[in-house]
């Protein structure tokens, strides 16, 4: 009795999870799949089989996941609460200088100038002690914790003051990408202590395993997978409860959610530092595999290209964001090895080609081919056709 | 970068017709050629003498001469021992010109050439000399900057040649700094207490160097027993300083209207498209691109008439920037009608095409747009405060742009449609104004004024590839803080940014000034999230 119904409970949520559009636990799987065949065929098989997984290609996914997170934290404010973050980038790269600095910390006295109490840009620039807020970043929980807590707080800050005046719209997304701008400036200088222009790198290793080492690099590429489906899980989650539908009541009609008696704002604010923190997390853990963070992330351009992966993959999914993400990332490796001088024609085609034509995406394709399928299948009405009213709502917020 | 603007200057000098002014007929005296023959195989001490005999001999024909011989392009032909001045060009090949009458001659390869050695003793002579050349026979301004430099140099030579002067009649300018330069020779040898303190009197709140440092060395010196000078001079100091400092404030807000004028074209676009439209074109950096190259491009096609091509180049960067714009809008903007957001991606994707675009085209480097002479050069208020050209000019430009622009808005029957769209577009389009004819207008001039900016900008900074990009965020501030759909803010915001950037900077360094700004604003748009003036009526939300 007692297994039938949990039977019976695993079935109903197995069956909400096959609605297309939030239906995407096969996503969880092949992210899973791949990456432990990946990992085995690196450490198990020989340098010289066919089947050899290279540890660049190791890192190279690494660093896809990573941007495939920072993708699905700008999906979760723009696709579900219409926020559109131009600045996003910022707080990747302040979680991820909370990395770095743990890392360099952990350099030691194997830097070139040898200071065991001083990282070397320090003592290039003839400084004498360690600044303040350098001061314990050589522990690793410490330096994660504020490797959160800072760019939390930044976007609280920053949330609670734009969302409470009612910022929104064109307005919101410029002054997101004046933020990344100006600490993009500000990072650049060599006062501040981060490094300035060469910022931070040159890093030995992590938790005392060495950092160019193949089983390293392994380790890291699972923990980002296990992360990014973690983060994914608890995302949907989100979205899909009753706080996820008060976030896109807000999204198509913010006015009617406040007339409602919903703090709008509050759930503004909320959304925007949640998904601050996933940027930061990807943040955190793409410093370690790539193997340096400078000011460059800070810059604009890096930003705005987060949201046409998510653009591309389709937003307001989760997966299309992750899948867009991993697909333009891809296409640049290729096309910059190719022909460099194209890539930035193809990228701003792209944008064009996605918001003109493609405005949902290729989630949207997807979803429209599968629901065509289901009526086949059944001669029903979908779902989605119901409420087709509102998807046409969601394209024009 | 002087030095080329220098020698294009004197390219553009020799394309004159002879017998302009410019120049001028050999000297005929048989005792000057004499001299002039000494001086390729004179040392550097011959050659002091040399000088100042040829001084004597020639007089005011004997300008040129030293000219050359001051910015080090005189040089001898080995076989001939024939003087003549060389320049580089672009190419980097010598140039010669006959000294007396700015002939040009074959270019020259440099073994053919020996130098005419100066040293620091002899480039102070020469200047000397051709102030004393100025003083006597040059042009008013000629004189003036004679007289000035005098000042350094108060010998009873000078004296005489001051006195000289002024019987031959000099203007009121030149007469009081003669009076200045009598006041320091007073200061210097009179040992009466009356004359000198008359003196101090006379130079009290002067800005030129050379007074300051009389009065600063006259407070040191220790052998000066007169408690009544020192206190004189010390008050006369204070004086100075105090206009030092007040002209130092004056330079720092001609600096920040210059940026504000800059600001103020590069926003002023945006501010019309937004207003009406709604839209950020993240292009519109671009568009002010365009317009630079634009400049470039109508330079190399008339590399004779340089003085002109700015003239020519304001309207056809406008068409241009503006044609472009019109693609855009008719090509995207439109079918993106009533999604802000995605337009905003959509045009940045436009960015990136057009800069990469013009990568390919020209080069990844920069461009070198060459200032014309009317541009170059700075208008000397006092010693201490001068105005350069071609920021007055810019700043002058952005002010006339922007009376058209409002004339445009408000007397034309555009002008009408526009504003009818901007305040209500569906009640607008009810009244039979054709909305989408107004929008593709409207963005066509918004980006060819872009275009226009693009040529300004192309005489302050660098032309490349990355010009417009980053102006994008500083001039959507503009536009933000003025508020949007107020051309009057946009003049407001643009220069109230430009000089609190420019006045900050002193105190912090230009980055940090820049991030200042950028957080202030910030901060005061959450305080006023419709700018400093805010559109109102019904229309606005």
């Amino acid at each position: 009795m007692n297994t039938l119904s949990a039977l019976r409970s695993f079935g109903q949520w197995f069956a909400e999870f096959r609605q297309p559009g939030r239906g995407s636990s096969w996503l969880v799987g092949i992210l899973l799949l791949v990456t432990l065949t990946m990992s085995a065929a690196n450490l198990l098989l020989p340098a010289d089989s066919p089947l050899y997984v290279s540890t660049y290609t190791i890192t190279l996914m690494g660093k896809y996941l990573c941007f495939a997170m920072l993708a699905m934290a700008v999906d979760i404010i723009w696709g579900y609460c219409g926020i559109l973050s131009l600045g996003h980038g910022a707080f990747f790269a302040l979680g991820g200088y909370g990395m770095g600095m743990y890392l360099m910390r952990q350099i030691g006295d194997r830097g070139v100038y040898g200071n065991a109490d001083l990282p070397d840009f320090m003592v290039f620039l003839n400084w004498q002690e360690l600044p303040w807020f350098w001061f314990g970043m050589d522990q690793f929980w410490f330096a994660v914790l504020m490797a959160l807590l800072v760019p939390g707080l930044l976007a609280f800050g920053f949330g609670w003051l734009a969302f409470r005046s009612r910022v929104t719209g064109v307005y919101l997304s410029i002054m997101t990408q004046a933020l990344t701008y100006a600490l993009m400036l500000a990072f650049f200088r060599n006062e501040m202590g981060f490094g300035g222009n060469n910022g931070l790198t040159d890093f030995k290793d992590i938790l005392g395993f060495d950092l160019q080492a193949d089983g390293t690099r392994v380790a890291l590429l699972l923990a980002t997978t296990l992360l990014l489906v973690l983060a994914f899980l608890s995302s949907r989650a989100i979205v899909q409860s009753r706080l996820g539908r008060v976030i896109v009541a807000v999204r198509d009609a913010e006015a009617r959610a406040r007339f409602l008696g919903y703090r709008t704002e509050h759930y503004k604010v909320w959304l925007f530092v949640y998904s601050a923190l996933i940027a930061a997390v990807a943040g955190m853990l793409y410093v370690p595999q790539v193997g340096i963070i400078n000011p460059g992330e800070f810059s604009p351009l890096n930003s705005i290209e987060v949201v046409v992966w998510v653009a591309v993959g389709g937003r307001g999914t989760l997966y299309g964001a992750i899948v867009g993400a991993l697909l333009v990332n891809y296409a640049k490796t290729r096309f910059t090895a190719l022909m460099p001088d194209a890539w930035l024609f193809a990228l701003g085609a792209l944008f064009v080609i996605v918001t003109v034509y493609l405005p949902r995406g290729l989630a949207g394709i997807f979803e429209r081919f599968a629901v065509g399928m289901r009526r086949e299948k059944h001669g029903e009405k979908s779902w989605r056709e119901n409420s087709g009213q509102l998807s046409a709502g969601e394209v024009s917020a | 970068m002087k030095f080329l603007l220098h020698s294009l200057w004197l390219v553009a000098a020799l394309l004159l017709p002879a017998g302009s002014p410019l120049a001028q007929t050999p000297p005929t005296a048989p005792a000057v050629g004499e001299l002039l023959q000494q001086i390729p195989n004179a040392s550097l001490k011959k050659t002091g003498e040399l000088v100042q005999q040829l001084e004597q001999a020639g007089g005011a024909e004997m300008r040129p001469l030293f000219e050359a011989m001051l910015a080090g392009e005189l040089y001898a032909v080995k076989e001939s021992d024939k003087l003549v001045a060389v320049t580089k060009d672009r190419a980097g090949r010598l140039v010669g010109r006959e000294i007396f009458n700015d002939r040009k001659l074959a270019a020259f390869a440099s073994r053919d050439l020996k130098k005419i050695r100066v040293n620091n003793r002899l480039r102070s002579q020469l200047r000397d000399a051709i102030a004393r050349i100025d003083l006597l026979h040059g042009s008013e301004e000629q004189q003036h900057a004679a007289v000035l430099s005098i000042l350094d140099d108060l010998s009873s030579q000078n004296m005489r040649l001051l006195r000289s002067a002024e019987t031959a009649g000099a203007s009121a300018q030149v007469q009081e700094v003669i009076a200045l330069a009598d006041a320091m020779v007073q200061l210097r040898d009179s040992r009466v207490l009356e004359e000198r303190l008359a003196a101090i009197e006379i130079m009290s709140g002067r800005l030129e160097a050379p007074v300051r440092n009389q009065l600063q060395r006259l407070l040191n010196d220790d052998g000066e027993q007169e408690v009544a000078v020192k206190a004189a001079a010390q008050k006369a100091l204070d004086k100075i300083a105090g206009r030092v400092e007040f002209y130092g404030q004056m330079e720092q807000l001609f600096f920040g209207l210059s940026l504000g004028s800059v600001l103020l074209l590069a926003a002023i676009g945006l501010a019309i498209t937004f207003g009406v439209m709604g839209v950020i074109n993240m292009a519109h950096g671009e568009m002010i691109m365009l317009g630079a190259y634009t400049t470039y491009v109508i330079q190399q096609l008339m590399p004779g008439a340089i003085e002109y091509s700015l003239l020519l180049a304001v309207p056809a960067a406008f068409l241009v920037s503006g044609g472009v714009g019109v693609l855009i809008e008719r090509g995207v903007i439109r079918h993106l009608q009533g999604r802000p957001l995605e337009t905003l991606l959509a045009t940045f994707g436009l960015s990136l095409i057009l800069q990469q675009a013009v990568r390919s085209i020209f080069s990844p480097l920069n461009m070198q747009v060459v200032t014309p002479g009317w541009m170059s050069g700075s208008l000397v208020i006092n010693p201490v405060f001068s105005l350069t050209y071609n920021r007055l000019y810019i700043l002058l430009f952005a002010l006339a742009v922007f009376a058209a622009l409002v004339a445009i808005l408000k007397k034309s029957s555009l002008g009408l449609n526009v504003r009818a769209v901007s305040q209500n577009r569906d009640m607008a389009k009810a009244m039979g104004v054709r909305t989408e004819l107004v929008d593709a207008m409207t963005f066509g001039l918004g980006s060819g004024i872009a275009g226009v900016a693009g040529v300004a900008l192309s005489q302050l900074t660098n032309v490349g590839p990355n010009l417009g990009q980053s102006y994008i965020i500083d001039s959507f501030m503009v536009v933000v803080f003025g508020g949007v759909g107020n051309l009057l803010g946009t003049l407001v915001g643009g220069f109230s940014l430009g000089v609190a950037n420019k006045f900050l900077e002193p105190a912090t360094g230009a980055v940090l000034a820049n991030i200042i700004v950028l957080v202030c604003l910030i901060l005061f748009i959450q305080k006023r999230p419709k700018g400093l003036f805010p559109q109102r009526g019904r229309a606005a939300e």
